[in-house]
C-alpha cells in the first residue's frame, strides 16, 4: 500500500473532474441559482451523513444528536464571522465550532459509551434538545428563537466542495488504517475486540467525536451559505434526515453515504411539490427499506473505481460482489 | 516463579458460587489442560483470568519481567495487553471482515499506530501498515492460511474458522495462551491435526497454554498436567496419568456410585 | 407551602400521564430490547381517536377512552406485526430506525389527513374544582388520578396473575428458552404492544381534556419525555416505569413554577444525561452484563 497508487490517483482525477464539470455548469447557468441551493445542500449533506455514518456504520454506535453538533458549528461560525466578516472568521469559526462539538462529545460520549446498548442514543437524543433549547435561551448571544441573520456569506459552493472532499478523505484514512480497523471490529464483536487488547472506549470516543466534528463543519457551511440560522433548523428531525441518507446509501458505506445524499438531493427536488406527502413517501421507504434491505443500498460495501472498471469488463463481478 | 499464579478464585453469581476457592498455577512453556463436566466452571474461570468477569474472592498474577503483576480489577483489553490470549469456546471471529483483517485488529494494541498519523497518512504510516501485514502474513502461513486473507471470516469452513482464532489470538503476542474447547465440533482427523498444531505453537512460539477441552484424547495426548474442576471447585491436578487413576475424577466424569 | 402542595397536585396529574406512556416503552423495551420510537405517536391516535368518538359520535367520556384504548392498541399490534416482526434477527439499529419510520409515517399521515392545525377537545367532563383547604383539584385531575390508578392495577394484575403476564415475564427473561418451554413468543410480543399502546391510547384521551388541544405532532416531547422517565424508573422494569413518570412529570412542573419554563425541557433531557452517567441501569434497574 502506497500513498500514490491507481486507486488513490482514480480518485482525485474524479473528484477534480466532478469540480470541474460542476463549475462549468454553474458558470454557463445550467446550475441556476435555485439549483445552487440544492448542490450545497447536497455537498453539506454529504459532509454530514459521512461523519455521521462513522459513528453508525463503522464503530456500531447509535447517535441521534447530529443536528445538536450541527448547531454548535452553525452558531460559533455565526456569531465569529459576524464579528470578524472575512474568510479568517469563518475559518475561526469552524475551528472554533470544532472545539465547541468535541468537548461536548467527549463529555456525552465517555460516560455513555463504557455502556453497551442504546445509551448513546438516548444521551445524543437528550443532548442535542438541551443544545438547541439552550440557544433559544441565550437571547444576547444567539437572538433566541428568532435566529441569527447577517451572517456574512462566505461559504461560497467550491469552499463547501472542498470541505466535502476533506470530510470524506480524513473519514475514509481513519476506517481504513489500524485504528479504523479496531473501531470497525468493535461494530463486528463488543468483548472479542476487547479481547483483542483493544479500548473498546476509546476508539468508540474517537469514531463519535470525529463524527461530531464533522457536523459541527458541516454546521458552520450552512451557516455561512445561508448567512440565517434558526434553533429550530436544528430539531431531531434534521438529525433523522441525515440518519435517513445514511441508511439509504447503506450503513456503513462511506460512498453509499455520497450517492444517497446526490439521490435524495435531486429526489426531494422534485417531491417539493407534494408537501407533506413527501414525508409520508419517506417514512415510507425508510420502513421498506429497513425491511427488505437492512442494509441500505450498498449494504457496507464501497463503491471502487476498480469495481466499476470491472462492471463494464465483466457482468460476473456484480455476483461475486453479491456473494460477499 | 511460576508464570501465572492463581490463588483461592471465587466467583458468586447471586448467592451461588460459580467458580470457588479455585488455585492454579503455569509455568513457562508449559501446556496444561483444564477439564471438567459441563457447566463446572472451566468458561468462568476463563472469563475470570481475561476480566470478562471480575472475581468475587482471590488473586490472579502474572509474571512481568521477575515482577508480579496482578490482573484483577483490570479491563480486558489491558489484560491482553498485558499478555493473555484467548479463543472463544462459540468461535467469535469479526465475521463480516477478511481472514487479515481479523489479524491486523489483533496486532492493533501492540502496533502503536495514532489515529492522528493515520488520518494525515504520514510517511510511516505505510512503514508500519506494511509491516502488521507482513507479520500477520507470516502467522497466517504457519497456520496454512496464508491463502485465504481476503476470504471473510464467515465464509472459512468451520475448522479453519478455529484455527483462524488461535492465530488471532497469538498475534496479540500473548505470554499466556488460553484455548477454550478448540476441537469442539471437530471430526477425529481435525483433532489429530489440531492436536499437532496446538504442540507446534508450544514448541515454535515457546508459549505457556492454558487449554480447556471436552475431548479427553487430545487432553491426555498434549497435555503435561491437568487440572479437574467440577461445581466450580479444583477436585484434582496431576499428570495425565495420575488423572485417569483418579478416583473423584472418575466419579465426576462417569457420575458414578 | 400551599402553591408548593398545588404544584404538587400538577404535577402528579402531568407524572401520571408521563407514566401511561413509559410503561408501554419500558415493556417494549424489555421483551424485544427496542425503544419504540412510535410510542409516542400511538398516544397522539389515541387522543385523536378519542378527539374524533367524542366529536363525531357523540359518545361520552368513558366509552370514548375504552374506544380510543382499543383502537390504538389494535394499531400497536399491526405496527409490531408488519414493521417490527420481520426484523426480529436484525440488528437493533435497523428496528430502531423502523420505529423512527413508523413515528415519521404516523406524524405526517395524520398531518395529511388532519392538517397541522391545533384542534380543540370536546370537553366531556363538566370542569368542576374541588377547593380543599385553598388547594384546588379539577375533575379531569380526579379523572386522570383515578384512571391512571385503575389502569396500573390491573396491569399488575395482567403481568403478575395471568398466564399471558407470566409469558412476557418469561419471554423478557429469555425469548430462546420461552420458546421451548412451549410459549408462543410472537404472540407474547404482540400481546406486549397491546397492554402498551392501549395506555398509550387512554393517556392521549387524558392529555386532551387536560389541555384541552390536541395535534399531529403532540406526540413528539411527550413520547421523549415518557421515555427518560422509562430509564430514569429502570427501563424494562414496570414499576420503574411509574415512578419514573410521576419523578419527570413533577420534576417538570416544579421548574416551570419556581423557575423558568423555558428551560423545563432541558432539566428533564438534564436528568437523562445525569442518569445515564451516574446510574445508567435506572433508579429500580441492576446492571447486567453480557453472556460470554
Amino acid at each position: 500500500m502506497k500513498l500514490v497508487n491507481k486507486t488513490n490517483i482514480g480518485w482525485l482525477i474524479l473528484a477534480i473532474a466532478t469540480f470541474l464539470i460542476l463549475q462549468l455548469a454553474v458558470s454557463t447557468g445550467l446550475i441556476s441559482a435555485y439549483y445552487e441551493i440544492t448542490l450545497v445542500t447536497i455537498l453539506i449533506n454529504v459532509i454530514l451523513a459521512v461523519g455521521l455514518n462513522l459513528i453508525i456504520g463503522f464503530s456500531g454506535q447509535f447517535s441521534l444528536g447530529h443536528a445538536g453538533f450541527m448547531a454548535i458549528g452553525a452558531y460559533t461560525a455565526g456569531i465569529i464571522s459576524k464579528y470578524f466578516p472575512h474568510y479568517g472568521g469563518l475559518f475561526l469559526g469552524i475551528i472554533g465550532g470544532i472545539i465547541l462539538t468535541s468537548i461536548v462529545a467527549l463529555i456525552v460520549g465517555v460516560p455513555t459509551l463504557r455502556l453497551k446498548g442504546d445509551y448513546l442514543a438516548i444521551a445524543t437524543l437528550g443532548v442535542a434538545e438541551i443544545i438547541r433549547i439552550t440557544i433559544v435561551n441565550m437571547q444576547n448571544v444567539t437572538n433566541g428563537a428568532a435566529g441569527l441573520s447577517g451572517i456574512p456569506y462566505l461559504a461560497k459552493w467550491p469552499l463547501v466542495y472542498v470541505f466535502a472532499v476533506l470530510t470524506v478523505l480524513i473519514v475514509v484514512n481513519y476506517t481504513r488504517s489500524s485504528p479504523g480497523r479496531a473501531t470497525i471490529a468493535i461494530r463486528e464483536d463488543e468483548i472479542a475486540a476487547e479481547s483483542m487488547g483493544i479500548n473498546t472506549t476509546k476508539y468508540k470516543t474517537i469514531a463519535f467525536v470525529l463524527g461530531a466534528a464533522t457536523a459541527a463543519v458541516g454546521g458552520a457551511l450552512h451557516a455561512s451559505y445561508f448567512s440565517v440560522i434558526r434553533p429550530g433548523d436544528f430539531t431531531f428531525n434534521k438529525s433523522i434526515d441525515i440518519l435517513i441518507i445514511v441508511v439509504f446509501g447503506g450503513i456503513g458505506s462511506v460512498t453509499g453515504s455520497i450517492i444517497a445524499a446526490i439521490v435524495l438531493g435531486i429526489l426531494n427536488v422534485f417531491l417539493q411539490p407534494f408537501g407533506s406527502l413527501r414525508m409520508i413517501i419517506y417514512a415510507l421507504a425508510l420502513i421498506v427499506i429497513m425491511i427488505f434491505k437492512p442494509s441500505g443500498l450498498l449494504g457496507n460495501k464501497e463503491f471502487t473505481i476498480s469495481g466499476l472498471l470491472h462492471l463494464f469488463g465483466r457482468k460476473s463481478t456484480i455476483k461475486e460482489e453479491g456473494k460477499k | 516463579m511460576s508464570l501465572l499464579e492463581v490463588k483461592k478464585l471465587t466467583k458468586y453469581f447471586g448467592g451461588l458460587s460459580a467458580v470457588s476457592n479455585v488455585n492454579l498455577e503455569l509455568k513457562s512453556n508449559e501446556l496444561v489442560g483444564l477439564i471438567g463436566p459441563n457447566g463446572a466452571g472451566k468458561t468462568t474461570l476463563f472469563n475470570l483470568l481475561t476480566g470478562v468477569y471480575q472475581p468475587s474472592e482471590g488473586t490472579i498474577d502474572i509474571e512481568n519481567d521477575g515482577k508480579k503483576e496482578s490482573v484483577v480489577g483490570k479491563k480486558t483489553y489491558t489484560i491482553t495487553d498485558m499478555g493473555f490470549g484467548r479463543t472463544f469456546q462459540n468461535i467469535r471471529l469479526f465475521k463480516d471482515l477478511t481472514v487479515l483483517d481479523n489479524v491486523l485488529i489483533a496486532m492493533h494494541s501492540k502496533s502503536k499506530v495514532g489515529t492522528l498519523k493515520s488520518i494525515l497518512r504520514l510517511p510511516s504510516y505505510y512503514a508500519s501498515e506494511e509491516k502488521m501485514k507482513q507479520e500477520a502474513i507470516e502467522l497466517l502461513k504457519i497456520f496454512s492460511l496464508e491463502n485465504k486473507i481476503s476470504e471473510l471470516a464467515k465464509n472459512l469452513p468451520y475448522g479453519e474458522q478455529r484455527r483462524l482464532e488461535i492465530v488471532r489470538a497469538l498475534a496479540t503476542k500473548p505470554k499466556v495462551l488460553f484455548l477454550d474447547e478448540p476441537a469442539a465440533g471437530m471430526n477425529p482427523q481435525e483433532t489429530a491435526d489440531l492436536t499437532a498444531l496446538i504442540r507446534q505453537i508450544q514448541k515454535d512460539f515457546k508459549m505457556t497454554i492454558l487449554l480447556i477441552e471436552h475431548d479427553m484424547s487430545l487432553v491426555m495426548n498434549v497435555c503435561e498436567r491437568i487440572y479437574v474442576l467440577e461445581y466450580g471447585r479444583m477436585i484434582a491436578h496431576g499428570t495425565p496419568e495420575e488423572i485417569k487413576a483418579n478416583d473423584q475424577v472418575i466419579k465426576a466424569y462417569l457420575g458414578g456410585e | 407551602m400551599d402553591t408548593f402542595i398545588q404544584q404538587m397536585i400538577n404535577g402528579l396529574s402531568l407524572g401520571s400521564i408521563y407514566a401511561l406512556i413509559a410503561l408501554g416503552y419500558t415493556m417494549v423495551y424489555g421483551i424485544i430490547k427496542l425503544i419504540n420510537f412510535a410510542h409516542g405517536d400511538i398516544y397522539m391516535v389515541g387522543a385523536f381517536v378519542g378527539y374524533t368518538m367524542i366529536n363525531s359520535f357523540g359518545m361520552g367520556f368513558f366509552p370514548a377512552l375504552v374506544t380510543a384504548m382499543a383502537l390504538s392498541a389494535l394499531l400497536g399490534v399491526l405496527i409490531e406485526r408488519i414493521a417490527y416482526k420481520p426484523l426480529r434477527n436484525a440488528t437493533r439499529i435497523a428496528v430502531l430506525i423502523t420505529a423512527i419510520g413508523v413515528s415519521y409515517l404516523l406524524q405526517n399521515g395524520m398531518l395529511y389527513f388532519y392538517g397541522a392545525g391545533v384542534r380543540a377537545f370536546p370537553q366531556v367532563l363538566e370542569n368542576k374544582l374541588y377547593s380543599v383547604g385553598g388547594i384546588k383539584v379539577s375533575q379531569i385531575q380526579l379523572m386522570i388520578f383515578g384512571t391512571t390508578f385503575i389502569l396500573m392495577i390491573l396491569l399488575q394484575f395482567i403481568v403478575q396473575k395471568t398466564k399471558m403476564g407470566k409469558a412476557m415475564r418469561a419471554v423478557s427473561t429469555d425469548a430462546s428458552a420461552a420458546q421451548l418451554m412451549g410459549i408462543n413468543v410472537d404472540n407474547t410480543i404482540s400481546f406486549t404492544f397491546f397492554l402498551g399502546s392501549s395506555l398509550a391510547g387512554a393517556a392521549g384521551v387524558l392529555v386532551g381534556l387536560y389541555y384541552n388541544t390536541i395535534d399531529p405532532m403532540m406526540g413528539v416531547a411527550p413520547g421523549l419525555k415518557a421515555f427518560v422517565a422509562a430509564v430514569l424508573g429502570g427501563i424494562g422494569i414496570i414499576p420503574g416505569a411509574m415512578i419514573g413518570g410521576l419523578t419527570i412529570g413533577i420534576i417538570e412542573t416544579m421548574v416551570s413554577a419556581y423557575g423558568n419554563s423555558m428551560i423545563r425541557d432541558a432539566v428533564v433531557y438534564g436528568i437523562l444525561i445525569l442518569i445515564l452517567i451516574i446510574r445508567p441501569a435506572g433508579i429500580l434497574g441492576k446492571h447486567v452484563k453480557e453472556k460470554v
